[in-house]
């Protein structure tokens, strides 16, 4: 049996959670006091997920740097993967939100986007 | 190329001399291992220009002292410079020691020192309404006065180096001999200068360049003093100069109006064995809140902006030595120069520019400029007078420190001059940009881009005082950075 | 020099739902004036997600929440002015204003919403002794130069402070390959959201060492290292406690100030609690027709707050531009006292109150269990559970108009009460 102890970020009470896992199944979870625990410990324990913002390099724009964000969820132990394939690319102004900096990003299948407008200079 | 005079050191002794060199039809150099002219003792100390009751009667010191500040209404209108007469305040606080201001008071007199009066406890708590309800009474300096340091010194360096001085920055004095040639072979960090004369102005350095050449060895005692500074919005807190009574309860510290309107308080005086040695520590910080709560009642601590220490060049025998070495001619000490040293300085340059005149037979050159414009302040200025300046140059229309309100202008000029300013701080001591409320948290991303837009200063390159002070370590994402 | 309406100082998320809700209301004479090169403000550094659940009931990161309202202000065709630096209010609300192309200009408003947010505290203020060397940023300050410039102050990291900005920059600078040593907090509990905590702290394993300060900073050019020490109940660090890290970089993320130069000069009456002004239900300062919002009134958790409570600002500034000022009514006094630090507003007239009036507040300690409780005079008409009250977020408390007209208190008072 596996144990694992989590801070529950449901609220600004921060549980203190203890999870029971058995073969990856969970348990039991305890030491939340309300619902939004159990379920942030379960998904935390099994599949925990970020979204990554950060900026990449752009050329030809009024600015040297792009903000950017995975536009969705990707696994946690992806993000170095992630950051990596970002911090390569090469971005052409101009950029629009929501436009694609990276696709299927460390092979998550999720795609990176710009979070802000850059112009073309 | 042989130098008729070089000085060590562009502190404010060491510029205060170049410029009075540079009336004369000499060659001279200065060399400064920092990358700016005052970086040492001349930057962090109490901007006093003392009245001159403080040092024994017959020193040189209590000389200078008197002398440098006479001369400090002339200078500050040659150098375009603020100097303001506020008057100083010695506060007795213990009963016993009311003699004591008596002492102090006769001592000013034989020392020349002009309108000296003692105060009564009203009187000197009308004149100074934030004084301690202790107070037994007070002298009353009318002379006493508070400069700008960082101003002072550099409009006598830029002044010097209008007249022909040449300045070397970032250039360490590592040996000197003396010749075959029979000049004086100076070893740098950056190659090999060579003169008839030298000056030693190396503040807290002159002993190790004295003992370079002489075998009657120096010994400088570096005595920090911390400081807190206080923002503008208490600056009417004292309009006088504060100084506590110097008794047997100890130094004291004083509480000071600054010719830019803020509030400083200091300094401790700790003996140290460490030339780099200006760290402020928690014990001297409290120190000197403890003993301004002794002379000021309510003194807004909560409106402190920085903190920062300074080390003075102390001798033990506590006097200025300003003399050719007995055992090394053409070898001109100017050493020891503690407080009141910022007080004498221009008495100061004027004593050893004296002194090389008739060892040199010196000639005045006709076309000396005896005057220097300071960065044109946009500080009060009227809706038309700033229009007018905007149109002659749009950069006065932008402001870069908001504390302060420095425009772009401003900062420009300052890069711009003599011996313009090549670091954060080379822009901050000649603009005030970043020395306001928020400390350059502001102002320091865009004062950086005008550095590296003006000087082609890649970002990596720009530096908070020179040396590896380094602000940013390099471009994000392993990128090459294209200046 | 073309004159307006209504001139907004700040062009940040404060300012430019000001301007949006003040157009919306019917005012087509307004100018936002704002210092930077871009409009948005501070925003557009916080390139973290988190922004916008209640607003647009999305997660947004930085950029885009202040790019929904740029949209707006671009699309309402509302006038604004860049690299424009306002360099005086006067009591009168003449705005006197500067910048490259105008020169320097006066505009004599009629009514001002002021909207210059908030700076850090910078290391004078703290207090922190040993030298004073290169590598010692605000966080925010290294935030702009990771985010927007594009450059990494250094290496080796220690941040004082564990506000939101220093757990973010936290995960930033470690995401741009940095270490980051250690998150320092003076407080026994962090200023910083929990889940902040966990996602930037937590998920790369920085720890967090609560009650510790800096108490000696080494390097004479740059930083080389830092030592913390634990502190006490007096937050007087304890000797022995010392830990030294070396390190290049020393973030600073130790509280907000509002920006209130101007505020105070042109002689709006200012809160020692929040240092930001103070203010009646419609936002109004002591000064009639103008007006403030966002974090330059008081220190806000969520942008989304800002945004909401500078709308109201914004109506009620077109409003007082259409009506003048309204001099009837009752003014009921709010005070915040048992753990409760201040309110904003300050002061209630019923009459020129909407239905309902969210009046916000910060407690001044941890209250785990307790009740907000509200007072008419000394009577308790609300009295709410809250399972967590925290200082670094913000609490509200909803008021009905019709409640006020049924009571006709003096006072309203707002405490934290424990369990009965």
């Amino acid at each position: 049996m596996e144990k694992r102890d989590l801070t529950c970020i449901g609220c600004p009470m921060g549980c203190q959670i203890t999870v029971e896992l058995e073969d990856g199944e969970v348990i039991s979870v305890k030491g939340n006091t309300c619902a939004i625990g159990d379920k942030y410990a379960r998904n935390e324990v099994t599949h925990p997920e970020r979204t990554v913002t950060t900026t990449a390099v752009i050329e030809g724009g009024d600015k040297p740097r792009v903000s950017v964000k995975t536009a969705g969820n990707i696994p946690k132990d992806k993000i170095f993967d992630a950051m990596k394939e970002i911090d390569s690319t090469i971005a052409k102004a101009p950029v629009h939100i929501g436009d694609v900096i990276v696709k299927d990003v460390a092979g998550t299948g999720v795609d990176v986007v710009a979070t802000r407008e850059i112009a073309a200079v | 190329m042989i130098y008729d005079i070089i000085i060590i050191g562009a502190g404010v002794s060491g510029s205060a001399v170049a410029r009075e060199v540079s009336r004369y039809d000499v060659s001279a150099c200065v060399l400064e291992k920092c990358e700016d002219v005052c970086e040492g003792t001349s930057k962090a100390n109490s901007a006093i220009v003392h009245a001159g009751f403080d040092a024994d009667e017959g020193s040189l010191m209590a000389k200078l002292n008197v002398e440098g500040n006479e001369m400090m209404d002339q200078l500050s209108k040659d150098l375009d410079i603020p100097f303001k007469r506020n008057g100083s305040l010695v506060v007795c606080i213990h009963k016993e020691e009311l003699d004591g201001l008596k002492t102090l008071y006769d001592r000013g007199v034989k020392n020349g020192v002009k309108g000296l009066k003692i105060l009564t406890k009203e009187e000197a708590l009308e004149m100074e309404p934030n004084l301690s309800d202790d107070v037994e009474g007070a002298l009353f300096a009318p002379t006493g006065g508070i400069v700008c340091p960082f101003e002072l010194n550099i409009a006598m360096a830029e002044n010097a180096n209008m007249n022909g001085v040449d300045f070397r920055f970032n250039t360490e004095v590592e040996d000197i001999k003396k010749g075959e040639d029979g000049l004086w072979h100076i070893r740098t960090n950056n190659g090999e200068y060579v003169s008839r004369v030298v000056v030693n102005a190396a503040g807290v350095y002159a002993d190790r360049i004295h003992n370079m050449v002489s075998e009657d060895k120096m010994h400088i005692i570096e005595r920090r003093g911390d400081y807190l500074l206080l923002d503008k919005e208490v600056g009417g807190f004292v309009s006088h100069t504060v100084f506590q009574q110097p008794t047997k309860y100890g130094k004291g510290v004083l509480v000071t109006p600054t010719v830019h309107g803020n509030v400083l308080v200091g300094p401790t005086a700790i003996d140290l064995e460490d030339k780099e040695g200006n760290n402020t520590t928690a014990e001297g910080l409290g120190e000197v809140t403890a003993k301004a709560n002794e002379s000021v009642k309510n003194l807004p601590l909560r409106n402190v902006i920085t903190s920062f220490a300074g080390l003075r060049a102390h001798l033990e025998r506590h006097e200025f030595v300003i003399e050719e070495v007995k055992d090394a001619p053409d070898f001109i000490d100017v050493a020891g120069i503690e407080s009141p040293g910022l007080s004498a300085s221009p008495a100061i340059g004027k004593m050893v520019g004296d002194m090389l005149k008739d060892k040199m037979s010196l000639k005045e050159k006709s076309d000396w400029i005896a005057t220097r414009k300071g960065i044109k302040s946009t500080e009060g200025l009227s809706i038309e007078e700033m229009n007018a300046l905007i149109k002659e140059n749009p950069a006065y229309g932008t402001i870069v420190c908001r504390c302060e309100s420095i425009t772009e202008g401003e900062i420009l000029d300052a890069i711009h001059r003599p011996l313009g300013a090549r670091s954060l701080d080379g822009v901050k001591r000649r603009t005030r940009a970043g020395m306001g409320r928020c400390q350059a948290g502001f102002c320091s991303p865009r004062t950086m881009e005008i550095l590296n837009r003006e000087l082609g200063l890649p970002y990596e390159k720009i530096t908070k005082s020179g040396g590896k002070s380094n602000i940013i370590l390099e471009r994000t994402k392993g990128e090459v950075s294209h200046s | 020099m073309k004159t307006y309406d209504i001139v907004i100082v700040g062009g940040g998320p404060a300012g430019l739902a000001a301007a949006v809700a003040a157009k919306e209301a019917g005012n087509d004479s307004i100018l936002i004036l704002e210092r930077d090169h871009e409009l948005g403000g501070i925003l557009n550094q916080c390139i973290h997600n988190g922004f916008g659940l209640h607003t647009f009931k999305e997660e947004l990161t930085g950029p885009e929440y202040a790019y929904r309202f740029i949209k707006q202000v671009l699309d309402l065709g509302i006038e604004y002015k860049l690299n424009t630096m306002v360099m005086d209010i006067a009591a009168d609300k003449t705005v006197t204003a500067m910048n490259r192309e105008d020169g320097m200009f006066q505009i004599p408003a009629k009514a001002v919403i002021l909207a210059m947010g908030c700076r850090e505290r910078p290391r004078g203020a703290l207090n922190i002794p040993g030298y004073r060397p290169a590598g010692i940023f605000s966080a925010g300050t290294a935030q702009r130069l990771v985010n927007i410039e594009g450059y990494m102050p250094g290496r080796e990291v220690v941040i004082l402070g564990s506000g939101d900005i220093g757990l973010i920059m936290a995960r930033r600078m470690t995401l741009e390959g940095a270490k980051v040593k250690v998150v320092a907090e003076l407080m026994p509990y962090s200023g910083g959201l929990k889940r902040n905590i966990v996602q930037c702290l937590d998920d790369y394993g920085i720890p967090l060492k609560l009650s510790h300060t800096v108490v000696d900073i080494e390097g004479k050019d740059h930083v080389t290292a830092v030592t913390i020490a634990e502190v006490g109940p007096d937050r007087k660090p304890i000797p022995g406690t010392e830990i030294r890290y070396t390190c290049d970089t020393l973030l600073l993320s130790c509280g907000l100030i509002p920006e209130n130069e101007l505020s105070r000069s042109a002689g709006v009456k200012m809160s020692p609690v929040t240092s930001g002004p103070v203010v009646n239900e419609s936002l109004e300062t002591n000064i009639p027709g103008v007006f403030a919002c966002g974090n330059v009134l008081h220190v806000h958790d969520l942008v989304d707050y800002v945004s909401e409570e500078a709308k109201r600002a914004g109506a009620n500034a077109a409003k007082f531009v259409k009506e003048g000022e309204v001099k009837s009514g009752e003014v009921i006094e709010l005070l915040a006292t048992d753990g409760a630090r201040y309110t904003v507003p300050s002061t209630i007239n019923v009459d020129r109150m909407d239905d309902l009036l969210t009046v916000r507040f910060r407690v001044g300690e941890v209250f785990k269990n307790s009740y907000v409780s509200v007072f008419f005079d000394d009577e308790r008409v609300m009295h709410n559970k809250k399972r967590i009250m925290a200082p670094g977020e913000m609490e509200q408390v909803i008021l009905q108009k019709t409640k006020l007209q049924e009571s006709k208190p003096k006072k309203i008072t707002i405490k934290i009460e424990k369990e009965d």
